[in-house]
């Protein structure tokens, strides 16, 4: 049997006492959506800051197509083909649009400066290749507009898009999304289902996401899995997930401290 | 004809001031961190050069390159090891730390023997030299610390702009977290930043060194140098110079016109002048919370 494409064996992470995510294992097929739900404090972001490393896991491994990535340091993980987004949107303010989408694209540029500074014709050709590719993703992404405005003067809803812009841009084997609803009114969160699922269909790009919004997680994913208290209490299709009975008992507590609820209540 | 004469003197002192609060701004801007040791590393930067010249009988272009090479390491070095393993501490404990570097350095230097608390003279080329124009004397040294600062400052802004790594040290400065991702190996480049800066203090240092004599306490300068930062805003590296130039002239000329006093004490009236009416200085970023 040949490895799957992104796999993550018994990841442990500890912070002083608290075991914020315990040996939660799952593997994530190509070409695949994989949401990962569960209420606040879960551990969901965690999971995430360590298979992009900005957390060393305390236990266990992450493989990509079956090389080991638990150890390598957070800037080398975009040249291996893994992106992401931020909750709260983490992008170069005082650029412009298409200046962001290009410090994204120049990820596997590898010119020297000394060439860079001569303006030789290789450059020239990589420059033109990586713009051709950012204007691919203009296209898609419906950035036109706001190709050479600044960021800081963007809408949240815009910010949302070009920071997705910019990790395709990056082309992306793996692309990691944290809450891409989150801050979204109604017909943005649309447009983005629409864009996951072109980004998995049309790009083969392989999404691994945190997402709340159950709507959008119905629709785009293609397995969920819910995490409680740092570990893992369900996994497989949307539907099923949403009904298993720890995983609502997580979101809204047991039949018993509801009954609980309701007579403290009367 | 005075007047001018004064803005002109000024203008490469200024220069000087420009240089070192360069080195301030490229630190405070990637690692948001402020390196009060900057005037120390001119001073480094000045010895090292003295070496190089009198010791090594360099020329003077090599005896920059020395200096600047010698900085760069030290500068490098202080990061790395230094530094990088208070990272994430408080500004207060990260300034300290680079006070402390600046108070070593200075006691280090006074302990080599042949160096102790003398001034030494640097030999240049072009010593005492003057050229005469329209009725102005201007001094050789002037026009090369002049001439060497706008180099330096072309050759930084080609850096910045059209290199990757150039663009990419921006990048790290607008946003560390996604530099990371955007694969920048950011510690390596904070590293680096702290070269680049020190080897810009050794530059100031050699530029210093006609003027003012080489010693140990060469580097209380950086102390005026930090006004300049300040005026130009602390984040844009042509505010720096411009900074720079501006206490440089200001002190020039209240040397020249005012009381004795004013000429230390003036480009700390400009700063609060400053502050007061245009407190992002004259080039800073406005750093207004969106709510």
């Amino acid at each position: 049997m040949s490895a799957p494409f992104f796999q993550a064996e018994g990841i442990s992470v500890q912070f002083g006492g608290l075991k914020a995510v315990d040996g939660v294992s799952f593997h994530v097929d190509k070409g695949e959506v994989f949401t990962i739900i569960g209420p606040n404090g879960a551990g969901k972001t965690t999971v995430f800051n360590i298979i992009s490393r900005i957390y060393n896991p305390t236990a266990g491994r992450i493989m990509l197509e079956g090389q080991e990535v638990t150890k390598l340091p957070a800037h080398r993980i975009a040249g291996l083909g893994i992106a992401r987004t931020f909750q709260n949107i983490e992008l170069f303010e005082h650029a412009t649009v298409l200046q962001n989408l290009l410090i994204g694209a120049h990820v596997h540029r590898t010119t020297n400066p000394l060439a860079e500074a001569l303006f030789l014709p290789s450059v020239k050709r990589a420059e033109v290749a990586l713009r051709e590719r950012v204007e691919e993703v203009i296209d898609l992404l419906d950035l036109a507009v706001h190709r050479d405005a600044m960021v800081a003067g963007l809408p949240y809803g815009a910010r949302k898009v070009v920071e997705l812009g910019r990790a395709l841009c990056t082309r992306p084997k793996l692309l990691l999304l944290d809450e891409p609803s989150s801050g979204l009114n109604v017909e943005e969160t649309e447009d983005m289902a629409f864009w996951i699922e072109d980004i998995t269909r049309d790009l083969g790009i392989t999404v691994i996401m945190v997402e709340h919004d159950m709507t959008l997680v119905s629709r785009v994913s293609d397995r969920v899995m819910a995490m409680n208290q740092g570990r893992v209490l369900a996994m497989g299709q949307p539907a099923e997930v949403q009904r298993h009975p720890a995983v609502v008992e997580a979101y809204i507590g047991t039949p018993a401290a509801a009954a609980e609820l309701e007579r403290a209540a009367s | 004809m005075q007047f001018v004469q004064l803005v002109i003197s000024g203008l490469a002192q200024g220069c000087i001031y420009g240089l070192i609060a360069l080195g301030f701004v490229l630190i405070y801007k990637a690692t948001e961190t402020v390196n009060f040791a900057q005037g120390e590393l001119l001073m480094i930067g000045g010895f090292a050069g003295l070496f190089a010249a009198t010791t090594l009988g360099f020329p003077y272009w090599a005896v920059i390159l020395v200096a600047m090479a010698v900085t760069a390491v030290i500068g490098f070095l202080n990061e790395r090891i230094i530094l990088r393993p208070i990272l994430g501490q408080s500004a207060v404990a990260i300034v300290m730390v680079t006070i402390g570097f600046g108070y070593m350095a200075r006691g280090l230097v006074t302990m080599i023997p042949v160096i102790g608390t003398d001034t030494h003279s640097l030999p240049v080329p072009f010593r005492g030299e003057v050229f005469r124009f329209a009725g102005l004397v201007i001094s050789a040294e002037h026009i090369v610390i002049i001439t060497v600062t706008i180099l330096l400052c072309g050759a930084l802004a080609a850096l910045f702009r059209y290199t990757k790594i150039g663009i990419a040290m921006q990048a790290m400065s607008q946003n560390q977290l996604a530099a990371y991702y955007m694969g920048i190996p950011v510690k390596r480049l904070s590293s680096l930043i702290w070269a680049i800066s020190a080897a810009v203090a050794a530059i100031a240092g050699i530029l210093l060194a006609p003027l003012t004599f080489i010693h140990a306490n060469m580097g209380f300068i950086g102390i005026k140098a930090f006004p300049a930062a300040v005026i130009g805003g602390f984040t844009s590296l042509p505010g720096a110079i411009v900074g720079g130039l501006i206490i440089g002239v200001v002190e020039s000329l209240a040397g020249f016109y005012l009381m004795e006093g004013f000429k230390d004490a003036a480009p700390f009236m400009v700063v609060l002048a400053m502050l007061v009416l245009k407190p992002n200085g004259l080039f800073g970023e406005r750093l207004a919370k969106k709510v």
